[in-house]
C-alpha cells in the first residue's frame, strides 16, 4: 500500500509540475463555468416565463431536473470524454519514452503496485476535477437553491466510475506506445467509440440492440443521473475497471517478454 | 554473489544473449566488456529483473531474479544507460520518490539521501530540476539513485558514456570506492576502463563470452608466443641470422631500420626468457644494444583479437573452458 501511495504521489505531482495539469484543469473549470452559466441562464428565464403566467415562481421548478441534471449528468461526461484521455496519455508513454520505466520496473514494486499507483493518481486529478465543479453547487446553494443532495451523490458516484472506466483503458492504451499523441488520439477514439456503440443497434435487430445497450459505457450512466443506484451498472462499471487494469497488467508484462 | 548459468535471450529469431555464464565473488568488480550490440545490456536488464530470460538462471545475491524478483530487486542497484530521471522533478525530489520505492525506511530516508549526495558530489544541485543538469550530473544522479538504498549488488551499464575525462576519473575513482561495501558489474566498450578498474572482465561478443579473466592474465595469456623488440647497431652485419640461432627463439622479423639502425621482433617459445642470451649474444658481437623491450598485446588487440569473426573461435577454444566450465 505504501509504494502504491508513493506512486500515486508521484503521478499527481508530476501533472502539476508540468503545464499538463493546469491546463487541463484551467479548461476544465472554464467551459464547466460556460455550461454553468448557459444553462442556468435557460432556467433562470424559464422560470421568470412561469411566473409571468402565473405560477409560483423559481421553486416550483424542479432544480435537480431543470438545471443540475441536464449540467451534471448530460454535459459534464461529453466534458470529460474530450479531457480525459488527456490525463491518461502520459502514464505509461512519458515512462517508456524517456527510460524511466527501467527505474519503476527494476524497484522493489510488483506490476499491480505500478499500475495502482499510476491508476489511483490519475483518479486523483479526476477528483480534484470534479470537485471544481461541486463549487457552482456551492453557489447554488449559496443563494438559496435547495437542490435534493441524495440525486447528486449518485451523479458525483457514478461520474467516479465512469471516469475509473475511461482511466483504466486510457492507462492500457498508454501502456501500448511510447507516443503521447499516439495515446491520447486512440484513447479518444475508443472513448468515442465505447460511447456511440448504441447507434449501430438502434438500426440492427433487437438481439444487437440489446447487446450494445448494454456494452454502450454511457447507457449505463443515464439512471445515476436519475439518482438511481442499480447494481448492473455499478457491476457493468467495476468489472469494466477491472478489465481495463488487467488489459494493461497483461500489456506491462508483455513488454516485458518482448523486450 | 552473483551467478549466471546457461542465461539466454531471444527476440523473436534474433539471439541476443546465447548460453552465457560466468560467477561474480562478494567485492569484486567485473568488467562487462563487448562491442556495441553485443548483449551487455540485454544480460544486466535480465539481472536486474527488467527483462525475463528465455532460458538459464541468474541468480542476484541468492535470490533468483525470475522466481524471487522482489527479493533480489530489494538488493540490486541499478543505472541503465540513460539515467533514469523524471525532468520535471527536482534532485531532492528525485531521490526522494527513488528512497520511498526502493524500500528505504522513512526515519533513515532524509540522512541516507544526504549521504548519498555528499557521495556522488550532487549536493549543491538539490534544488535543480532533473531536466536542467548536465550530462555528469545526470549520470552522477543516477548513480546516487542505484546506491540509494544500500544495495548488495550494483550494475552500472556504461557508467561513464557521454562524461568529459574529469568526470570519467572522478566517477571510475567512485566506483573503485563503492567496491568496497558492494559488488559490481559494470559493462564498457571502453578498453582503459575495464584494465583501471575491473579486478575480472568478461569479454562478450554477439551474445557468446568469448573470454572470463583479469585483465593482466587476458593480456598474458592470449600473447601465444612471448614477443621481444630488440633494436641494434650491427653495422651493417647480418644481426637477424645470429639472433635466430639463440636457443628457445622461433622467428625473427626484421621491423624498422633507419640510420643503420635495425628493429627486430623477436618471437620465442612460450615460457621461455630469452632476453638474457639475446643481450649477451649482441653484446659479444661487439654490436650495440639500443632497446630490448617486451612487446605486450595492448587490451584493444586482445578485444579485437577476440571479437573478430576468424579469431574468435580459435581463442575461445583455449581461453573459455578452464574459467568457464558450462560454457
Amino acid at each position: 500500500m505504501r509504494n502504491i501511495l508513493a506512486i500515486a504521489s508521484k503521478e499527481l505531482k508530476s501533472y502539476f509540475s508540468s503545464p499538463i495539469g493546469w491546463i487541463l484543469l484551467g479548461f476544465w473549470s472554464l467551459l464547466y463555468g460556460y455550461f454553468f452559466v448557459a444553462i442556468l441562464n435557460f432556467f433562470v428565464r424559464q422560470s421568470m416565463q412561469m411566473s409571468q403566467f402565473g405560477q409560483a415562481g423559481p421553486q416550483a421548478m424542479n432544480l435537480n431536473q431543470q438545471l443540475l441534471r441536464p449540467l451534471v449528468a448530460q454535459n459534464l461526461p461529453i466534458l470529460i470524454l474530450f479531457l480525459l484521455p488527456a490525463v491518461t496519455m502520459r502514464t505509461y508513454s512519458e515512462e517508456r519514452r524517456s527510460g524511466t520505466i527501467e527505474l519503476l520496473l527494476t524497484s522493489p514494486l510488483s506490476d499491480f503496485q505500478i499500475i495502482m499507483g499510476k491508476f489511483l493518481g490519475a483518479m486523483s486529478l479526476y477528483t480534484v476535477m470534479l470537485g471544481v465543479t461541486l463549487i457552482h453547487i456551492g453557489v447554488l446553494v449559496g443563494y438559496g437553491g435547495r437542490p435534493e443532495w441524495k440525486p447528486i451523490v449518485t451523479v458525483y458516484l457514478g461520474l467516479l466510475l465512469l471516469g475509473g472506466c475511461f482511466i483504466s483503458v486510457g492507462l492500457f492504451i498508454s501502456s501500448l506506445t511510447k507516443n503521447q499523441i499516439v495515446a491520447f488520439v486512440a484513447t479518444f477514439a475508443t472513448f468515442l467509440m465505447l460511447w456511440v456503440i448504441t447507434w449501430i443497434g438502434s438500426f440492427s435487430g433487437p438481439t444487437v440492440d440489446r447487446l450494445t445497450q448494454y456494452l454502450s459505457i454511457i447507457g449505463h450512466f443515464d439512471d445515476f443521473g436519475k439518482g438511481v443506484l442499480d447494481t448492473t451498472h455499478l457491476i457493468y462499471y467495476i468489472s469494466f475497471i477491472t478489465f481495463g487494469l488487467f488489459l494493461t497488467a497483461k500489456s506491462v508484462d508483455s513488454e516485458r517478454w518482448r523486450g | 554473489m552473483i551467478e549466471v548459468q546457461h542465461l539466454t535471450k531471444r527476440y523473436g529469431r534474433v539471439t541476443a544473449v546465447d548460453d552465457v555464464s560466468f560467477r561474480v565473488e562478494r567485492g569484486e568488480i567485473l568488467g562487462f566488456l563487448g562491442p556495441n550490440g553485443a548483449g551487455k545490456t540485454t544480460t544486466m536488464r535480465i539481472l536486474t529483473g527488467y527483462m525475463p530470460a528465455t532460458d538459464g538462471k541468474a541468480i542476484v545475491a541468492g535470490f533468483d531474479v525470475f522466481d524471487q524478483p522482489i527479493e533480489a530487486k530489494r538488493r540490486t542497484g541499478y543505472l541503465p544507460e540513460t539515467p533514469p530521471l523524471y525532468p520535471d522533478m527536482s534532485v531532492l525530489e528525485y531521490l526522494e520518490f527513488v528512497a520511498k520505492i526502493k524500500g528505504v525506511p522513512s526515519n533513515e530516508r532524509s540522512s541516507r539521501i544526504k549521504q548519498v549526495m555528499q557521495r556522488t558530489r550532487i549536493d549543491d544541485m538539490a534544488g535543480r530540476q532533473c531536466a536542467k543538469l548536465s550530462k555528469g550530473y545526470r549520470q552522477r544522479v543516477g548513480l546516487a539513485q542505484a546506491i540509494l538504498h544500500n544495495p548488495d549488488v550494483l550494475i552500472l551499464d556504461e557508467p561513464t558514456a557521454g562524461l568529459d575525462p574529469k568526470q570519467i576519473i572522478e566517477t571510475r575513482e567512485l566506483i573503485k570506492e563503492l567496491a568496497g561495501d558492494h559488488t559490481i558489474i559494470l559493462s564498457t566498450h571502453i578498453l582503459p576502463e575495464v584494465s583501471q578498474t575491473c579486478q575480472r572482465v568478461v569479454i562478450i561478443n554477439k551474445g557468446r563470452v568469448v573470454a572470463v579473466d583479469t585483465p593482466d592474465n587476458l593480456t598474458a595469456r592470449l600473447r601465444g608466443s612471448e614477443t621481444l623488440y630488440v633494436q641494434v647497431d650491427a653495422g651493417g652485419a647480418d644481426a637477424a641470422g645470429v639472433l635466430g640461432h639463440i636457443p628457445g627463439v622461433t622467428r625473427v622479423v626484421e621491423s624498422e631500420r633507419r640510420n643503420g639502425m635495425v628493429g627486430y621482433e623477436v618471437d620465442s617459445e612460450t615460457g621461455r626468457d630469452v632476453r638474457r642470451d639475446l643481450a649477451r649474444s649482441v653484446v659479444s658481437n661487439g654490436w650495440g644494444l639500443l632497446e630490448l623491450r617486451p612487446m605486450r598485446m595492448s587490451l584493444e588487440e586482445i578485444f579485437l583479437s577476440l571479437t573478430t569473426d576468424e579469431t574468435a573461435a580459435a581463442s575461445k577454444e583455449d581461453t573459455v573452458p578452464e574459467e568457464v566450465p558450462h560454457a
